[in-house]
């Protein structure tokens, strides 16, 4: 059967099925791609619309009276003697300031004076009290303090306490508001950015306002650097054996059958395994960055030593010939050529596992790294053993305490994970533009 | 009759169950040019590995029989393949320079081998490496510059430089000029029979007219067997066996 003869412009049914396909085909795909962005785009709006408060503070500033009966009865500003003075005595200052600012402000209320100091954080008491005794030259005297507002009132500037929740709510009351109203337009509150919230501890149920990621970030950080200096070193010299060195045999495929089960393992698995080997067995202290680290570093090796192997076999074997041909050793030629073209996908392979072993939450739990830490570890090598916490812990420690601050303190401290993520995502996408050679 | 530099005496090789080179003898002389020809999978290739034991790196390749370099077993434990690739340089078939700079491209064999002592030392023989590889006039400008952006015949002579550097006493080449057009092609041939007042050379080839131009003795290989050798005006125009006759007839390939 010959091909009937036909013009270039009339389209065959054959050829309009062809095209219809391929149409059908687009718009699937688009389709696809249109889901995963609009599920990412709610995602993130959610998380940043819930989050994006954590990073600003309601701010009170007061003059506070810092009388010498009170702070330091002796006279002397020694330090030992004024310690004595707890933050029970600082915290009738504030009230005190507060009301002083009430009064010249000449706002009427029927608030009793606890109710009016209820306004500030408790954490005022402290930070006072610190700074008095950081500086005892300034009793005696009077000086301008910024407070943190307590959760309520931080709530309230942010929307989410109106006067309607205020009438239900124990804790504050529509006539807390008025006078919060009244404070702002006097401008004595202020809401403004809040580096606090990255570099203070974190902070019991009942204060939300001072909670912070201080802690968690340094023990992230921490974890991060020993997963780095273990993992790094372990899986690029057992990738380079395997790769390179080993002979191909039952044992090597053993091993990398093994690997890349290690690779599906859960974490709490990891979790378990840490528990038993590093508490339980090595007697490393729960809840220290160490032990968080190590677990991470044995999550972690399978990803580094299948991407790194990877990136081995991608370098072509001409170069390895051409080394060897010239009279380099097997070392030299490892050294000297395939790890240099190598490292781009060892470095991209090693971030990607970072920032894996950064948002991993299970096996933390059960090294006890869920604990309340208020404490900021030392600095390293001494602080890796110190308690400390880590981020995606602190936002599931957050997201199961009763105060509603909590809530945007957890997303917020989501957003700053993610942030960590972005950046090492990105750092890594870099390294490989920057040091990618072609053959 | 010139001094014979290596000298394999029935030489087996094994591809796991696959026996590719069987009962190979060949006496290979010095200051010459001597061609392997033959058809594809016939073993040439392999077999000119075995001469620097290019095969080592092959879990499943096995060498049987003796191969002497100036009279030594090149397969003695006692002998280091390292130290046997300083004397026997390789050129391979795909132009495969180092992404690095030119000069580092010459410089990498005589720096691991320790040949210079100095830094003018090694420009010397980055020189005199690329002058032999008629390659110095097109590059002295720009030795900084990646090896692997030159042409594909400037790449081959790069890779023809690198392997002079390390003064090899044989240089094996491996197809060298079948990735590269007839211009290249001829300053390769012509660089090889410059080549031949230095080294023995020995020339894999799929192109009988380059053996015909090249060389001063041709190997016939066929199915891993040597199936003749002798002077190359000799196998191209009176050949022994019938076979032989074949190829270079166009019969069999």
């Amino acid at each position: 059967m010959s091909r009937p003869r036909t013009s270039l412009f009339d389209i065959t049914p054959r050829t309009r099925r062809r095209n219809a396909a391929e149409k059908r085909f687009r718009a699937y795909g688009i389709a696809a791609i249109s889901i995963a962005i609009a599920v990412l785009a709610m995602l993130l709006v959610s998380i940043v619309s819930s989050g994006a408060g954590a990073f600003r503070q309601t701010y009170i500033t007061l003059d506070v009276d810092l009388p010498e009966a009170k702070l330091d009865k002796s006279g002397t500003r020694d330090i030992a003697v004024m310690k004595k003075v707890s933050t029970f005595g600082y915290a009738p200052l504030i009230t005190k300031a507060l009301m002083a600012k009430i009064e010249q402000m000449g706002f009427e209320t029927p608030l009793k004076k606890k109710e009016i100091g209820g306004l500030v954080s408790k954490a005022a008491a402290a930070q006072l009290r610190d700074y008095v005794l950081a500086h005892p030259d300034v009793v005696g005297t009077t000086q301008k303090f910024e407070f943190l507002a307590s959760g309520r009132i931080d709530g309230y500037m942010k929307g989410r306490v109106t006067y309607e929740s205020a009438e239900k709510d124990g804790k504050i009351s529509p006539e807390q508001l008025r006078l919060v109203d009244a404070l702002v337009a006097d401008g004595a509150v202020v809401k403004r950015f809040n580096w606090a919230f990255l570099t203070s501890p974190d902070a019991s149920g009942q204060r939300p306002e001072s909670a912070g990621l201080g802690v968690a970030i340094l023990g992230s950080l921490y974890m991060m650097l020993v997963v780095l200096l273990l993992a790094l070193p372990i899986g690029v010299a057992a990738s380079i054996y395997l790769e390179e060195f080993a002979k191909q045999n039952r044992w090597t495929d053993l091993i990398e059958v093994n690997i890349a089960n290690l690779a599906a393992v859960p974490s709490i698995v990891f979790g378990i395994l840490g528990l038993a080997i590093f508490i339980n067995f090595a007697g490393l202290p729960q809840s220290a960055p160490i032990v968080g680290g190590l677990v991470l570093t044995l999550m972690t090796l399978p990803t580094i030593i299948i991407s790194t192997r990877a990136a081995l076999k991608a370098v072509p074997p001409s170069i390895r010939e051409a080394a060897l041909g010239v009279g380099a050793s097997k070392m030299q030629t490892v050294f000297h050529h395939v790890l240099p073209l190598a490292a781009p996908g060892i470095l991209t392979g090693t971030i990607i596992g970072l920032a894996q072993a950064l948002g991993e939450t299970a096996p933390l739990l059960l090294i006890g790294m869920v604990a309340f830490v208020k404490e900021f570890p030392d600095a390293p090598p001494e602080g890796l053993f110190d308690p400390a916490s880590a981020l995606p812990v602190q936002v599931y420690n957050w997201t199961q305490r009763a105060d509603p601050g909590f809530v945007e303190r957890a997303s917020g401290a989501i957003i700053t994970l993610l942030l960590f993520l972005v950046i090492m995502n990105v750092a890594a996408v870099l390294l490989r533009r920057r040091f990618e050679r072609r053959w | 009759m010139k001094e014979v530099k290596v000298s394999a005496r029935d030489v087996q090789v094994y591809y796991g169950e696959n026996h590719a080179i069987k009962d190979v003898s060949v006496e290979i002389e010095d200051k010459t040019v001597t061609a392997f020809i033959g058809p594809s999978g016939c073993g040439k290739s392999t077999f000119l590995r075995c001469i620097n034991r290019m095969n080592d790196t092959i879990d499943i390749c096995r060498v049987e029989g003796d191969i002497l370099l100036d009279g030594e077993d090149i397969y003695d434990p006692k002998v280091d393949p390292v130290q046997l690739r300083a004397k026997v340089g390789m050129v391979f078939q795909k132009p495969n320079p180092f992404p690095k700079s030119i000069y580092d491209n010459v410089a990498y064999g005589p720096r691991i081998h320790g040949l210079a002592a100095s830094k003018s030392d090694l420009d010397a023989i980055v020189e005199k490496s690329l002058r032999r590889a008629a390659l110095w006039g097109e590059v002295k400008d720009r030795l900084n510059a990646s090896g692997t952006g030159l042409s594909g015949g400037q790449q081959q002579r790069l890779c023809i430089a690198r392997a002079v550097a390390t003064e090899p006493e044989v240089l094996l080449m491996d197809e060298p000029a079948s990735a590269l057009d007839p211009i290249a092609t001829a300053q390769i041939e012509e660089l090889i029979d410059e080549l031949r007042e230095k080294f023995a050379v020995v020339i894999v080839t799929h192109s009988m007219q380059q053996a015909a131009r090249v060389s001063q003795k041709t190997a016939f290989f066929h199915l891993g067997n040597l199936v003749e050798y002798g002077e190359t005006s000799q196998i191209f125009t009176n050949p022994v066996d019938p076979r032989t006759e074949s190829y270079i007839t166009g019969r069999i390939g």
